[in-house]
């Protein structure tokens, strides 16, 4: 382990560490515009030089690894000289635009510039300017502004695994381009503005909104798919204006997928901002005590069931359970998709080898799953590993585009079969892998034998060694940010699709279901905040809160639970949605045992002890879990076909209806090959 | 393709990459001189190359046209050796004979000029090379236009030193090496 | 002056067949086998012993150099290859040009011995696109060695399995930087890497490379034939063997020549340059080593001798020992800005100091021909190189300001005068 000196200070460090990351575990910043820590290094932008004694010329800390004996100065003569004159370098083609700049308040540029620029430029000569690209609905390109620092070609490459911007031309007319005009095709691309460090890769849909010194900041977590990316919302008044991703090296390390950073207008639209009641036949405003009464009064001697839609939350679900236990239902759904599971125990339908898990695998199978459109981030981590480890990639379900070249195996449950008699190719690859995965999605579930192909899953891991002490390979990828937390309190009771027997229904956001399967008489009860498929079926609604609007606690699909905090209020007369179950309850003379936030999730953790330790996934227990039994021969069938509108709140986005228009509907030609 | 075979064959398996410089070459050869679009997309797939990176190489090298130029795209060095030796006259010369200035091509889409970097052959300075391959060398504001008219004419003027010197050696003859140029009958000073 | 007999490149000019059988009346492939057969510790020893130092420009101890490469090759994984840089593109030179097309065989024969010693199966000679007769040629030249059962399996006989291959640019300066070489061999934009990792560690497809000037590898042979006491004992201590000079610009008699190192300029000027044009007293300056080299005035050509030391210590440099003459009729700020323009033109843009300041001073230079400048803008020139100069990761930027910084050293009053020239015709 090299010990080595840095301004003084001596720190030993891992072999490989690099000058800049060794500074950063003394606390010594050391500028840099074109070094992240997630990509790969080409000590390009020059901000980064330091004095070491000995080398006849400043060094670039990002590139230079430590070695023993180093005595490393980043605040000397030298290393300011350098610094200086590369921000006077970078300043000369910059347009110098700030005032007309989205970036500006939060750029690497400017800050820096105002740390080591001159108060003056000395440079007269015409300056360059370079044409703007297209790059879809997203991201906005103003590239004069560009200081050719790669990160985005490099992100690209390394993270988002399209291959479609470049480094053009040379010289001084080195620009950042794209093959022949062409939009960027990737479910990440919004990362690009983040790790742009200038103004030259904005936000398209957020242009010219607001100034980041106007924003009020709330880390939360996203619900619209099962990871839980770590978020940040930023907010002015009562509008979200923008989301942002949060470092959380064990979920989405500092990326967010598109759809969790643009669906945010989503939230603007038909939100449901005052209750309703259905009278002959029409829905019209109410008053809260209105509609809870109505409730009262219609559900009285009936048969009442409850779905659970794919964004709620772990306290909501609580309270529907309690509620509904004491109107005596025994029927309970959080499947909105009619998957076919075992429900009874954990490690049947966690992700167990956990998101960062993945990055030990040297091995995985895909079981009727996309995870590209279901889980964009533990995609990137399968890419992550493939781009580090080469691992070997097995597909069983429909061909599909993804990023990382894999090996299809075939179409439907027969695959995994032989697979379990040691039939064919990738049989060998499993049994010869230390580390194998299975990846298990709704494509192979979302049918009447989904319990027999869990069990199959279940002896395919078995078979191939993938759960053993220290390591758990068995993983189901949910797509329903609710699923893993209602599993876990229970939600399920009955048999799925018993609702469409039952004459009164509480639906608590659910819109995926089938409408149509409701029976015709039934009371049906909305609570949620969009006016979406099932408000319009409902005879009361009751206006909830979207994520962004509540302290609320999720669970993604690594049984992990987390809290999103509330960043703005419910418009109008929505509220939280645990609170307006326990109002109703009230109404209906069933009063649930809590008052206070801080009481139901006491309630969470009685209910289930996950609930104990935020942040945290707790191994489940390996048993026995699904039904063996015969497997229908019918191939898997991918359950998201657009991954840009999922649920109330991407179907309400103008910005989603745009991705799906360039992307979807008419999605350009996709690069050839993988980097 | 079976061109393009061999240069793939030079280089060790999987690193097929390293081919994309000869075959943009041979697309450019077999192409009039220059290298549309539809040639970089079949490059990216023969290598298994993202298109990107195709193009990327394509815009750095200034060797790649990626436009059409005239028939005779000739390439003049203006670089401080050639300009020693009176390159800026020989670029005048060319340009009132064929009544274009740097960088355009003629009407009749005959005759292209671009300026460009030191092509190695200072000691043989003024130096203009003619579709990448031939070097005339020695040149005049005369000679030049003989050049040009061996050119248009269709006859394919000799390459190399248009004084009639050998190679590199002294205009004057040879410095060194005196015997043998006795024997292979070159001029000695 | 060099004898006769102690030059090399006895077909320098080409009077002579290129092809296997004139090289080999010329001593070319004589005994490759028995050299081989000594061992790689042999020929790396007798490189040592000869002094020999690289020719491309940076001067470094060659036989250093191989001893850096792994002494069993393979042994990890990875092979080792060697690297011939034939991107001969600095401004005043080409040497080069003159081996490839008239001397390939000891190119061919050298690149055997030094792929021995260096334990590479594989050599690829990376040839600038421009030389495409020359690139030809060697091809030819190389498939001949081919069928004579020189090059391939068992070259030569020596039982050393030797496959070599050429490979065209396609214009652009960088790639002769070598690990901007590297990387255009390996299909990729012509970047320079960071270093560490050398090439000697991490070099071709990341594997132990050694990268080579043509003239040293070509001058190989005859060095192991002759022995490294021979070559050893023409020059200067530190300064050894015999090289060859590109002499350009404002003499009489512009020519290629091999000569000792260490000659004197004005002697090799006088001797094969014919003289400066008009004479002697007619000399301006003379740029010692390829554009990258800072000008010498008059006063220091009159002794200077043509030396990696010697020139280093007048503040330039041998660089390639292509010596370009101005005579007084030279408009010596044109000179450099078109130079400025060279570095501008050829900057790979991958640093920032090198991308945005190489256009800034020849901007600031185009301006200084007209004297169309402030005066204080002479030192913010020198100002702008010192913020290049050390601040990028190959010596592209390095050699961007230093012609700049030999013409203020040298010729500031000139620049001055015509400021104030520039002013007075304003006023007027």
């Amino acid at each position: 382990m090299p010990k080595l000196t840095i301004d003084g200070m001596e720190v030993t460090v891992e072999p490989g560490t690099s000058i800049i990351q060794a500074a950063e575990q003394l606390g010594i910043e050391i500028p840099r515009f074109c070094y992240h820590d997630k990509l790969s290094v080409p000590a390009n932008c020059r901000m980064c030089l330091v004095e070491v004694e000995k080398s006849p010329k400043p060094v670039a800390s990002c590139a230079m690894p430590c070695a023993d004996g180093m005595n490393v100065f980043t605040k000397s003569a030298i290393a300011q000289k350098a610094r200086n004159g590369v921000m006077e370098m970078l300043l000369v083609n910059h347009p110098l635009d700030c005032p007309i700049c989205d970036q500006a308040g939060e750029c690497d540029l400017q800050d820096q510039a105002v740390a080591y620029g001159f108060d003056r430029s000395r440079y007269n000569e015409e300056k360059r300017a370079v044409k703007d690209k297209e790059l879809g609905p997203l991201v906005k390109t103003v590239m004069t502004r560009c200081i050719q620092c790669t990160r985005c070609v490099r992100f690209g490459e390394e993270i988002a695994g399209v291959n479609e911007l470049g480094v053009i031309g040379r010289g001084e007319h080195l620009e950042i381009g794209t093959y022949v005009e062409q939009m960027a095709t990737s479910e990440l691309s919004g990362n690009l503005i983040d790790v742009c460090p200038v103004g030259a890769l904005t936000s398209k849909p957020y242009a010219f909104t607001a100034r980041p010194w106007e924003l009020r900041r709330t880390e939360s977590i996203d619900v619209l798919d099962a990871v839980g990316s770590n978020i940040r919302i930023d907010a002015r008044g009562g509008e979200v204006l923008r989301i942002l991703p949060r470092l959380n090296e064990d979920v989405n390390e500092e990326w967010i997928s598109d759809k969790t950073r643009f669906a945010v207008d989503g939230l603007k639209n038909q939100r449901l901002d005052m209750p309703y009641v259905r009278h002959h036949g029409k829905l019209q405003p109410a008053t809260w005590q209105l509609a809870f009464d109505a409730i009262a009064e219609n559900i009285k001697g009936k048969k009442i069931g409850a779905i659970v839609g794919d964004l709620a939350d772990c306290e909501s679900i609580i309270a529907l359970k309690d509620l509904m236990k004491a109107l005596g239902s025994l029927n309970l759904e959080c499947r909105q998709d009619a998957a076919q599971f075992d429900t009874s125990q954990p490690a049947g339908y966690l992700f167990n080898t956990t998101i960062a898990g993945i990055e030990k695998a040297d091995a995985i199978l895909l079981v009727g799953t996309n995870p590209r459109t279901e889980a964009a981030l533990v995609n990137a981590r399968i890419r992550k590993t493939w781009l580090a480890n080469r691992i070997k990639i097995g597909v069983i379900g429909p061909q599909m585009d993804l990023n990382y070249p894999v090996k299809h195996l075939g179409a439907g449950p027969e695959t995994l079969e032989e697979l379990l008699n040691g039939k064919g190719a990738f049989a060998d690859v499993l049994s010869k892998a230390k580390n194998p995965m299975i990846i298990l999605g709704a494509g192979a579930l979302k049918r009447a034998d989904g319990m027999a192909i869990q069990a199959l899953a279940r002896k395919v891991a078995e078979k191939y060694n993938m759960v053993r002490d220290g390591w758990n390979g068995f993983n189901m990828l949910h797509i329903a940010a609710s699923r893993v937390g209602a599993l876990a309190l229970g939600f399920v009771e009955g048999t799925p699709e018993t609702w469409s027997k039952v004459n009164a229904l509480y639906l608590l956001g659910a819109d995926e279901i089938p409408i149509d399967k409701i029976d015709a008489k039934a009371f049906v009860i909305y609570q949620g905040h969009h006016g979406d498929k099932a408000a319009a079926r409902a005879d009361v609604i009751l206006p909830g809160a979207a994520y962004t609007e509540k302290n609320a606690t999720y669970v993604n699909l690594e049984g992990r639970p987390q809290t999103a905090r509330q960043a703005v209020f419910p418009p109008l007369d929505a509220r939280e949605d645990w609170k307006i179950l326990r109002a109703l309850s009230e109404v209906l003379g069933k009063t649930l045992s809590y008052d206070t936030l801080a009481q139901v999730r006491e309630r969470l953790v009685k209910e289930n002890a996950l609930f104990g330790a935020i942040g945290v996934v707790q191994p489940a227990k390996w048993t026995s879990f699904g039904k063996e039994g015969k497997c229908d021969k019918s191939p898997f069938v991918l359950p998201v076909n657009n991954f840009y509108m999922t649920d109330p709140i991407t179907r309400a986005s103008k910005t989603m209806a745009e991705c799906t228009a360039a992307f979807v509907m008419s999605p350009k030609k996709k690069a050839v090959a993988h980097g | 393709m079976k061109k393009a075979e061999a240069h793939i064959a030079k280089y060790p398996k999987g690193k097929q990459a390293s081919a994309v410089m000869p075959l943009l070459d041979l697309a450019q050869t077999q192409h009039d001189g220059w290298i549309p679009e539809a040639a970089m997309e079949e490059i990216g797939r023969i290598l298994d190359m993202p298109r990107i990176k195709v193009f990327e190489v394509a815009t750095f090298y200034t060797m790649y046209n990626l436009q059409p130029k005239g028939e005779h795209h000739l390439q003049l060095c203006t670089t401080t050796p050639c300009w020693l030796s009176g390159s800026a006259e020989v670029v005048k010369a060319c340009e009132k004979h064929l009544g274009i200035k740097m960088g355009e091509t003629t009407a009749d889409g005959l005759f292209s000029m671009s300026d460009v970097e030191c092509l190695g052959a200072c000691v043989n300075a003024p130096v203009i090379q003619h579709n990448g391959d031939d070097l005339y060398e020695d040149l005049t504001p005369k000679n030049v236009i003989e050049v040009l008219d061996g050119l248009k004419s269709g006859k394919k003027p000799k390459h190399g030193s248009q004084t009639g010197r050998t190679t590199s050696m002294g205009v004057k003859g040879a410095t060194c090496l005196h015997e043998l140029a006795e024997k292979a009958g070159v001029k000695k000073c | 002056m060099l004898s006769d007999k102690d030059r090399i490149f006895t077909n320098l000019y080409g009077w002579f067949g290129a092809d296997l059988k004139s090289a080999q009346a010329r001593g070319d492939w004589d005994g490759t086998k028995g050299l081989i057969a000594k061992g790689r510790d042999w020929i790396v020893e007798e490189i040592k012993k000869s002094e020999l130092r690289g020719r491309g420009g940076a001067g470094f101890p060659t036989g250093m150099k191989w001893s850096f490469m792994p002494k069993e090759p393979g042994k990890d994984g990875r092979p080792s290859y060697l690297v011939i840089n034939a991107d001969e593109s600095e401004p005043g030179t080409c040497k080069d040009r003159d081996i490839i097309r008239h001397e390939p065989h000891k190119l061919i024969e050298g690149a055997l011995l030094a792929s021995f010693a260096c334990g590479a199966h594989a050599c690829y000679i990376y040839i600038r696109g421009e030389f495409y007769h020359e690139a030809a040629a060697l091809q030819k030249a190389i498939d001949e060695a081919y069928a004579a059962g020189l090059l391939g399996k068992n070259a030569a006989g020596s039982g050393w399995d030797f496959d070599l291959y050429v490979h065209r640019g396609a214009g652009a300066y960088i790639c002769g930087e070598e690990s901007a070489l590297l990387n255009s061999l390996e299909g990729k934009k012509g970047f320079p890497r960071n270093k560490p990792p050398f090439p000697a560690g991490a070099g071709l497809y990341s594997c132990p490379t050694t990268v080579n000037n043509v003239e040293t590898i070509a001058v190989v042979p005859e060095i192991l034939r002759r022995g490294g006491v021979w070559f050893g004992g023409i020059g200067k201590e530190k300064n050894r063997g015999t090289k060859v000079f590109c002499i350009s610009g404002h003499v009489n008699n512009p020519c290629n020549v091999e000569e000792a190192m260490s000659i004197p300029l004005k002697e090799i000027i006088e001797k094969h340059g014919g003289g400066v044009r008009g004479g002697w007293d007619n000399l301006l300056a003379v740029i010692p080593g390829g554009s990258s080299t800072r000008l010498l005035p008059k006063d220091i050509c009159e002794t200077v001798l043509m030396d990696f030391d010697s020139l280093r210590a007048v503040n330039s440099g041998l660089g390639t020992a292509a010596i370009i003459v101005m005579d007084k009729s030279t408009d010596i700020v044109y000179a450099i800005a078109r130079l400025a323009r060279f570095y501008w033109h050829e900057s790979c843009g991958q640093c920032t100091p090198c991308r945005e300041g190489t256009g800034w001073m020849y901007r600031i230079m185009q301006r200084m021909v007209r004297g169309e400048a402030e005066l204080h803008e002479i030192d913010m020139l020198l100002d702008i190189g010192s913020e290049i100069e050390g601040h990028t990761i190959c010596a592209h930027g390095d050699a961007s300001a230093w012609p700049i910084q030999g013409l203020i050293k040298h010729f500031r009053p000139e620049m001055e005068r015509r400021i104030h020239e520039y002013r007075k015709k304003l006023a007027a």
